[in-house]
């Protein structure tokens, strides 16, 4: 599933990111690549943003790129 | 004395320039809890063991492959300039994440040293780190510090003598995924049965950049005839790291393989007693300020509530000085027994630095708030709340960074833009930001909102006049996107940093050199434009103008000598330099209901905002005929000015263009003085019909 379908408090663990080649580097440097498990933290009004936790670190994200990260739910 | 000189790298947010504070004993640098702090390179010198250490703060960089503006100061800093020592700094608490930093410094080949900063979060969070461990992976010294706490500070400074005398490095010890070891070992022992040798590089070297692509080192191999035979075995290789990464990219597979090692470290490094506390509470405080339906209100309120505060705080110690201010003036104006110094000292000087000055107390509590903002690490979460709604206007999130700088100054706010990836929405950023009233202009609001509206009420329309600037930049920054800069979105990805306490020195060292740097421009540039606007204001002489009005004076009774004398004065003023200028430009403003005395102040402002205040000081002074009471400007104002005309000043103020060293740094940020003129026709043709409507509605 999207990392953009998770709800508030799930779990999960990154499958794949189908990003621009930027976008993804700079994930990587966050400590989001495959297999990083990370955690809904927060959604701003209409998931517009998400925040996610990923060992630690939290990340804001816009829904349209989380949509483009693959995940299973933990 | 020798120098030494060290630059500081590492991931935004670290503590690199709170380090170099700690290290130097100053407070120079700029500190706060978001990402994108320090965005053009800084330097600092100060004396250490008969040595000059010479410090270099860089902006953060997430990787050294480049991202956004600032962060390719960094990158052609360390890439390209003469420096003797990096000190890699780095967030204990998310050691792992830096360490992906360190990985690719590590491949600059420079003496090292690594400070690993926040010891005393760590601790409280219950984090051990294996120093001795670490420095064997790594193979560069390691240093525990805190800049909040000063601990190891001394440590880390020896360290820095150390490295900088030593000739040799230690080997480091990363160890990459099993896949790829088996590649590199492949690869080298080729490499050795070739008896091959390259610059400084070992061949384990080698073999690892050759297989992730280095160009550099592409170039210089392949006019080797060794390429040949290398070539084969290293396609085989590659094959077998794509199918194991399961990617043809090369980019992400260093990514994946340098996670893998990081991981690694971490795992070898550091223990983790209670991973509770801190986070908890960030997670606790995050519920309710970046709540769905919460976030935005509250964030609204906490800035109603600032300009609250301004208004009646600064309010507070406003009558004390202005009754110190005048009392001085009164206490030099009978010293002096020269007229024409009393009067440049009286009415040029103390009239326009003081009416300045007046506005100190509400220009402290704007940079309290301000400073609050950057840094208890609120900034970042509200970036991440308004994204969805400045998405909606063509901006970035990110924007809100700097537009809040502006409402304290422009001239760091369009630096600040650079955190801005995308040029479209950099651009879009700066031409917007002018619309986030600065502090400068605060004097004027509070000088007319004050007359215009009294007390009680003040507060909310201060709120509102920057509220409403603020919207009208989102719509300027949507009619600059749909007409000028169309282009494709750009991501929004953001670090949220944990919330920090901020300490009573780190607040009071931002406000008190903002506090400073304002007091330091009203005594130099405003006292010099104040002088200067005197001169303009009462010199041609006019003989023969005086002449006939004193044998009028003489000729009539006290009162309608009085009044005579208060008509000759106007006159002056009138047909000065001054008066000449405003009243030949008068026509252009007359339609938003400005008199010749507005209009020039208005004209002045362009030097500097604060200019517009003093100038109304030293008009009005010039041409009083009331004797000094509290709030004389104030008073001055709402007998002259009608409240139709008062409003059109405000919004013609809220918009057009910033001062002049805002508009240079401007000029340089996007890139050229054609976009200066751009700027210019933008802000006046919207601050002219803005101001033009207000009128006419009120009127
Ligand atoms: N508790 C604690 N906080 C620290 C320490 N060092 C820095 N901070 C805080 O960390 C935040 C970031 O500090 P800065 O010095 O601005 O970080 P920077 O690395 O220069 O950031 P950029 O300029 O954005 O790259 C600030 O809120 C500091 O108060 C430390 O040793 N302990
Ligand atoms: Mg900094």
């Amino acid at each position: 599933m999207k990392l953009s379908e998770l709800n508030k408090g799930d779990r999960a663990v990154i499958k794949k990111i189908d990003t621009s080649e930027d976008l993804k580097i700079r994930l990587a440097s966050f400590g989001v690549v495959r297999g990083s498990e990370l955690s809904v933290e927060a959604y701003s009004l209409g998931k517009q943003t998400i925040e996610i936790n990923v060992e630690g670190t939290l990340i804001g994200l816009r829904a349209d790129e989380a949509k483009e990260i693959e995940v299973k739910k933990l | 004395m020798d120098t030494i000189k060290i630059v500081l790298a590492g991931q935004p947010n670290v503590g690199k320039s709170m380090l170099i504070n700690a290290m130097s004993g100053s407070n120079g640098l700029k500190v706060g809890n978001f990402s994108g702090v320090t965005v053009e390179k800084t330097e600092l010198c100060f004396e250490h063991h008969c040595h000059i250490f010479e410090m270099i703060d860089l902006p953060g960089t997430y990787s050294i492959s480049g991202f956004s503006k600032e962060e390719k100061v960094a990158h052609n800093y360390l890439l390209n300039e003469k420096y003797d020592v990096i000190i890699n700094v780095l967030d204990s608490t998310h050691l792992k994440r830096n360490l992906l930093l360190t990985l690719e410094l590590l491949k600059l080949n420079k003496k090292m040293v690594l400070a690993l900063n926040m010891a005393d979060e760590a601790k409280k969070e219950g984090i051990e780190i294996d120093i001795k461990q670490l420095e064997k992976i790594i193979g560069v010294p390691v240093v525990l510090v805190s800049a909040n706490t000063k601990e190891g500070v001394e440590e880390l400074l020896e360290k820095v003598h150390e490295v900088a005398d030593s000739q040799e490095r230690i080997k480091s010890n990363i160890l990459y995924s099993d896949a790829m070891e088996k590649e590199i070992l492949t690869i080298e022992r080729f490499l050795n049965q070739k008896g091959f040798k390259l610059r400084d590089l070992s061949n384990r070297e080698v073999a690892i950049r050759v297989l992730f692509e280095d160009e550099e080192l592409y170039t210089q191999l392949h006019d080797k005839p060794i390429m040949m035979e290398l070539q084969p075995i290293l396609l085989k290789s590659l094959q077998h790291l794509y199918t194991h990464h399961e990617t043809k990219d090369i980019r992400e597979i260093k990514a994946n393989e340098y996670n893998a090692i990081v991981r690694g470290i971490h795992l070898e490094t550091v223990k983790c007693q209670r991973n509770r506390g801190k986070k908890d509470l960030t997670k606790k405080i995050d519920e309710v300020l970046i709540n769905k339906y919460l976030g935005i209100p509250i964030f609204l309120f906490l800035m109603w509530g600032l300009f609250q505060l301004t208004f009646t705080l600064g309010a507070i110690p406003m009558d004390w000085i202005d009754k110190v201010i005048g009392a001085f003036g009164n206490w030099v104006g009978s010293n002096i027994s020269n007229n024409f110094i009393r009067n440049i000292i009286v009415d040029g000087v103390i009239s326009g630095v003081g009416a300045v000055l007046l506005f100190l107390p509400n220009i402290i509590m704007l940079y309290i708030g301000i400073a609050l903002l950057e840094t208890t690490g609120y900034m970042s979460r509200v970036a991440f709340l308004l994204d969805g709604f400045f998405h909606k206007f063509g901006l970035h999130g990110k924007s809100f960074i700097p537009l809040v700088t502006g409402f304290g100054c422009s001239v760091p706010a369009y630096m600040a833009a650079r955190t801005l990836k995308s040029e479209k929405d950099r651009l879009i950023t700066l031409f917007i930001i002018g619309f986030m009233s600065c502090g400068a202009r605060l004097p004027i609001y509070v000088l007319f909102t004050g007359a215009f509206f009294g007390a009680d009420r003040a507060g909310n329309i201060l709120f509102l006049i920057y509220i409403s600037g603020a919207m009208l930049g989102l719509v300027m920054a949507k009619i600059l996107r749909v007409v000028i800069f169309k282009g494709k979105d750009e991501p929004f990805v953001m670090e949220m940093p944990k919330y920090r306490f901020p300490s009573f020195t780190l607040i009071w060292h931002t406000v008190y050199n903002n506090a400073k740097s304002y007091v330091k421009k009203a005594g130099t540039f405003i006292l010099g434009a104040s002088v200067l606007i005197w001169i303009l204001a009462t010199y041609p002489n006019q003989p023969l103008l005086e002449k006939s009005y004193q044998a009028k004076i003489e000729k009539s009774s006290k009162d309608k000598a009085k009044k005579l004398e208060n008509e000759l004065k106007m006159k002056k003023l009138e047909q000065s330099y001054l008066g000449k200028i405003g009243k030949a430009t008068e026509p252009l403003f007359k339609p938003l209901g400005f008199d010749w005395k507005m209009t020039v102040s208005l004209e002045a402002g362009l030097a500097a905002k604060e200019v517009v205040v003093s100038t109304l000081g030293v008009l009005y002074a010039i041409g009083d005929n009331v004797d000094e009471n509290s709030n004389a400007l104030a008073h001055e104002l709402k007998r002259n000015i009608s409240f139709a005309s008062a409003m059109s000043f405000i919004v013609f103020v809220m918009i057009y263009l910033p001062c002049l060293a805002a508009s240079m740094v401007f000029a340089k940020e996007a890139g050229g003085y054609k976009y200066l003129v751009y700027l210019f026709i933008f802000t006046t043709v919207t601050a002219w019909i803005f101001s033009f409507i207000t009128y006419r509605i009120l009127i």
